[in-house]
């Protein structure tokens, strides 16, 4: 057992190591291994496959799923980001890996099938390109001398070169740069050696190479393959880049930025740079903190609410900006207990409530409790009957949530929009835990 | 009176067999109540007045059978893998009732067929656990001089293993493995000599007969202790996608008390210690965002990026990924104004790379002038822009931002020094000739700025890309036109 990562002579060096670098890795949330192109190790001399849909081959827990092998290179850092865990001011326990033990550890995991693939990360050390180096190579390695076909996300330095962006979207299926906070005013206080403009302008490289790449192979698939008789046509492959996208992590409740604001550069982020994910992390407490942070988390719930916000943003057509109205203070802020939906109805009782048989998909979308697949079904059924209150029961969706929103056949709200019971939670905070 | 049948299938998940009987039924008129299924190895369930049928023949080419919707055979497939007996009569009933019902098919909240999709949805939910949670332990090579043997034991809820065998055969292709579960094995050998892979099938195993723990798993071990937080434990979260069920047969389980007990005090000592002060010395780095305001005016064309970059006199630049300032020859005789840069320019952070610039690159080809000898920039250097679902969409800028931006256009035209000006829109226009112009009533004369410089004035590019594409040709050809007055200056030496 090492936690926290002991340092006594008996463990073995590398599993000393793995400890503190996976340790060092563990705040960033990400952990897909979706969304890139499907391939197999049949007719290669490696070993992975990806097949669309990610795996969690197991769970913390912390309740998050490990799909990855996420670690640092390395936890040497030279910047002083306040709220993070490896900035150059703390005195956590260091460590660095080589190329060669990362890419032995990813076989060995992979091998024992307890890992889709790796999610690689570093510390800045000598300099932002010299780090960037050593990442790629970790992915060359796997990808050019192992024929590795499982996932790599790697995570980018933005201030690295582009022609090592460039070499990173070759190899990798997904990568990321953290956005960090939420504004570039936060970024500049808790994070003085990071540059909002540099991580804007390498995510907009990232969105162009992925672009281009995406628009090569639509062309070269749409081009036919012409070829001499009795010949073996085949077509070069168009160059890769990033398949699976780019995401990042913005960190909650380490600044004064309110949900508000989260959600607005959110939306710019999905709008100008095509992410894929836009992480949440709420602020945790961690080892060593610095005095220049809030000691106190934010609670967890609130992390939860955004990430509910963002869904309804990607899914279910909600502008940014109606989701939360600015209080009494002018501060936006998302309920914590009650949901995002179910609070955007209770704000709009006028819009409700609404009637399965007939409503647009956009309406149905928006009632509280049903979801995108529930409401394709709905539809679905509806174009060959009218619909029953039954019909929800059998779609195992939450009754008590849906039904004071909709009509059906047999079902109207019995009570008065105002007298509606809201379900609402009790809010369980962080600060349960102390 | 009908009597029942016994329907004795002879795996239990033989899709070819059900498919074979239920087609024969379904033809010969056999209601669902009078069918009983039973597999091979089902302790008996003796139905008084019940007659066996043997299996009929395989049908080759069209054979008279039942109608059913394409997906309804992947769902079959998926619900016979399920460990509920009474699956079959299940699918024999719907198969009946689509004969039967026309409007089953398009009825997606039926309830026989929601109860085959939670079923298919349970089978198809232990298929992918299967691909998670089986681990793989090494054994040296069982045949002196070949691969070592990877193998794992595995419980699985339903009667998945020859069904989810071709995933690790995609994935491990060229790995000598075996998956051992009590029903079933498999055994993978994996390409030799020019032999293709080949998987082969065998009867169910014991725990015993799968490797102890290896020396290397203590590496996976760390890794799990180490990647968990213990400032959020959810554990309920966790049994949610990792059922204890499972539990038995993973490694890294049997850490999940420990944690878990060790998490609560963990985070209270982070919460409670001190905040400390660094024992190291640090080397502080130079500091980026710095205090200092940006400067407002530049003394050479390569200092304008980070000036603009930083530029904050309007409110637009904050939205923007950066600005884009022109492009071109210090010694350029033409200066190309445009109104601000759009998604592409944005992006690439460079002007008139976008729709607009190749329709302006193709004036330009036209016209036989060189790009690379004009100076081509915009009014305002920032991206202006409304989000509207995922979509920046252009929004011209209003007066106060082009008149934030002018001077940044005015250090460009003292540095560039051009012989003339064109510019391409009202927008430009206006920056450059300080007052309202109507673009289609001045378009195509020379003007004169306060400078007393020749400014001519036409359409912008994405005006000619919104217009009627009914008359695109004849656009493009009196933009030529237009443009072609400047043709002298842009072409001399």
């Amino acid at each position: 057992m090492t936690s926290p990562p002991s340092s006594s002579p008996d463990v073995h060096p590398l599993q000393r190591k793995l400890a503190i670098l996976a340790d060092a890795a563990k705040y960033d949330a990400s952990c897909a291994s979706s969304g890139t192109t499907k391939r197999d190790s049949r007719g290669g001399q490696g070993m992975g496959s990806t097949e669309g849909s990610g795996i969690c081959h197991s769970y913390a827990p912390d309740g998050r799923c490990i799909s990855l092998l996420k670690i640092l290179m390395t936890n040497f850092c030279q910047y002083d980001c306040l709220y993070c865990v490896n900035r150059v001011s703390s005195n956590v326990p260091r460590a660095r890996f080589s190329v060669q033990e990362v890419v032995e550890l990813t076989l060995d995991f992979y091998r024992r099938n307890c890992i889709e693939g790796l999610f690689l990360s570093s510390g800045i050390i000598q300099n932002p390109d010299y780090t960037m180096e050593q990442v790629v190579e970790v992915a060359r390695c796997l990808r050019e001398d192992h024929d590795f076909r499982g996932y790599i996300h790697l995570k980018t330095i933005p201030d690295a070169s582009p022609e090592l962006l460039r070499r990173a979207g070759r190899y990798a299926d997904r990568l990321s740069i953290n956005i960090e906070l939420p504004t570039d005013a936060g970024l500049a206080t808790l994070a003085p050696e990071k540059d909002g403009l540099a991580i804007r302008r390498s995510m907009a490289r990232l969105r162009v190479h992925i672009d281009d790449a995406k628009g090569a192979s639509a062309e070269q698939k749409a081009t036919p393959l012409r070829s001499l008789p009795a010949t073996n046509a085949r077509r070069a492959e168009a160059p890769r880049f990033a398949p699976a996208g780019q995401s990042t992590q913005m960190i909650v409740g380490a600044d004064a930025a309110d949900d508000g604001a989260i959600l607005a550069t959110s939306a710019t982020l999905y709008g100008a740079y095509r992410l894929r994910r836009v992480y949440y992390s709420a602020f945790s407490p961690i080892p060593d903190a610095s005095a220049g942070l809030p000691l106190a988390a934010p609670p967890l719930i609130r992390e939860h609410r955004l990430y509910q916000a963002d869904w309804l943003m990607r899914f279910y057509g909600f502008a940014h900006d109606e989701i939360i109205r600015p209080d009494a203070q002018g501060r936006s802020l998302l309920a914590l207990d009650v949901d995002p939906k179910t609070a955007w109805a209770l704000a709009h009782r006028e819009r409700f409530p609404v009637d399965l048989n007939r409503a647009p998909r956009e309406m149905l979308l928006r009632v509280p409790g049903l979801g995108v697949k529930a409401v394709e079904r709905l539809l679905a059924a509806r174009r060959v009957r009218r619909l029953r209150a039954a019909d929800l029961s059998r779609l195992h969706v939450p009754l008590g949530r849906v039904l004071p929103f909709v009509l059906t056949e047999d079902h109207r709200p019995t009570r008065q929009m105002e007298a509606m019971p809201v379900p609402r939670k009790p809010v369980q905070t962080q600060a349960s835990l102390f | 009176m009908e009597h029942r049948r016994r329907i004795q299938l002879p795996d239990d998940t033989d899709l070819d067999a059900f498919r074979r009987h239920a087609r024969a039924l379904v033809m010969a008129g056999v209601a669902p109540p009078d069918v009983e299924w039973q597999v091979a190895d089902d302790s008996a369930v003796d139905l008084f007045g019940a007659e066996d049928i043997p299996l009929p023949p395989a049908t080759d080419g069209p054979a008279p059978s039942p109608n059913v919707p394409p997906d309804f055979i992947a769902l079959c497939r998926s619900v016979i893998l399920h460990r509920d007996p009474g699956r079959f009569g299940l699918l024999y009933r719907l198969l009946w009732r689509l004969q039967h019902e026309p409007g089953l098919r398009h009825d997606p909240l039926d309830a026989d067929m929601l109860q085959a999709e939670r079923l298919a949805k349970a089978v198809r939910r232990d298929q992918h656990k299967m691909t998670a949670f089986v681990r793989f332990r090494t054994v040296a090579a069982p045949e002196p001089g070949g691969p070592d043997l990877h193998v794992a034991w595995f419980e699985p809820e339903h009667h998945i293993v020859a069904a989810t065998a071709p995933f690790f055969a995609r994935r491990f292709a060229n790995m000598h493995w075996a998956i051992l579960t009590p029903r079933a094995s498999i055994r993978w050998f994996p390409p030799h000599d020019g032999e293709p892979g080949r998987m082969e099938h065998a009867p169910g195993a014991r725990r015993e007969d799968a490797p102890p723990a290896d020396a290397g798993e203590s590496l996976w071990l760390t890794y799990y202790a180490n990647i968990f937080n213990p400032a959020r434990l959810k554990l309920a979260m966790m049994q949610k996608e990792m059922p204890r069920k499972y539990w038995h047969n993973l490694p890294e389980a049997r850490l999940i008390g420990k944690l878990s007990a060790q998490a609560m005090e963990r985070s209270g000592t982070m919460i409670e210690q001190p905040t400390t002060t660094p024992a190291r010395r640090i080397r502080h780095l130079p500091i980026r965002a710095d205090d200092t305001p940006a400067p407002t005016t530049v003394l050479r064309l390569d200092e304008l990026k980070a000036a603009t970059d930083r530029c904050r006199e309007c409110p637009i630049g904050q939205f923007a990924t950066q600005s884009v300032v022109g492009e071109g020859p210090r010694q350029a005789r033409l200066m190309v104004v445009g109104e601000q840069p759009g998604d592409h320019e944005d992006l690439r952070g460079r002007p008139f790379v976008g729709p607009a610039g190749q329709l302006f690159d193709r004036a330009v080809a036209e016209l036989g002038w060189q790009r690379d000898r004009l100076y081509v920039t915009n009014a305002v250097k920032h991206f202006k822009y409304e989000l509207r679902g995922k979509r920046r969409m252009h929004k011209s800028p209003g007066q106060l931002e082009v008149a934030a931006c002018r001077h940044w256009l005015e250090d460009e035209l003292r540095l560039v020094e051009p012989r003339a000006i064109l510019a391409l829109g009202a927008t430009a226009a206006r920056a450059i000739l300080g007052r309202p112009v109507a673009v289609t009533r001045e378009r195509g004369q020379w003007l004169e700025d306060d400078a007393g410089r020749p400014v001519l004035v036409t359409l912008h590019p994405s005006a000619l890309l919104r217009a009627d594409p009914q008359y695109g040709a004849e656009n493009f050809a009196a933009w030529i036109e237009d443009l072609k007055q400047a043709s002298a200056i842009a072409m001399a030496d």
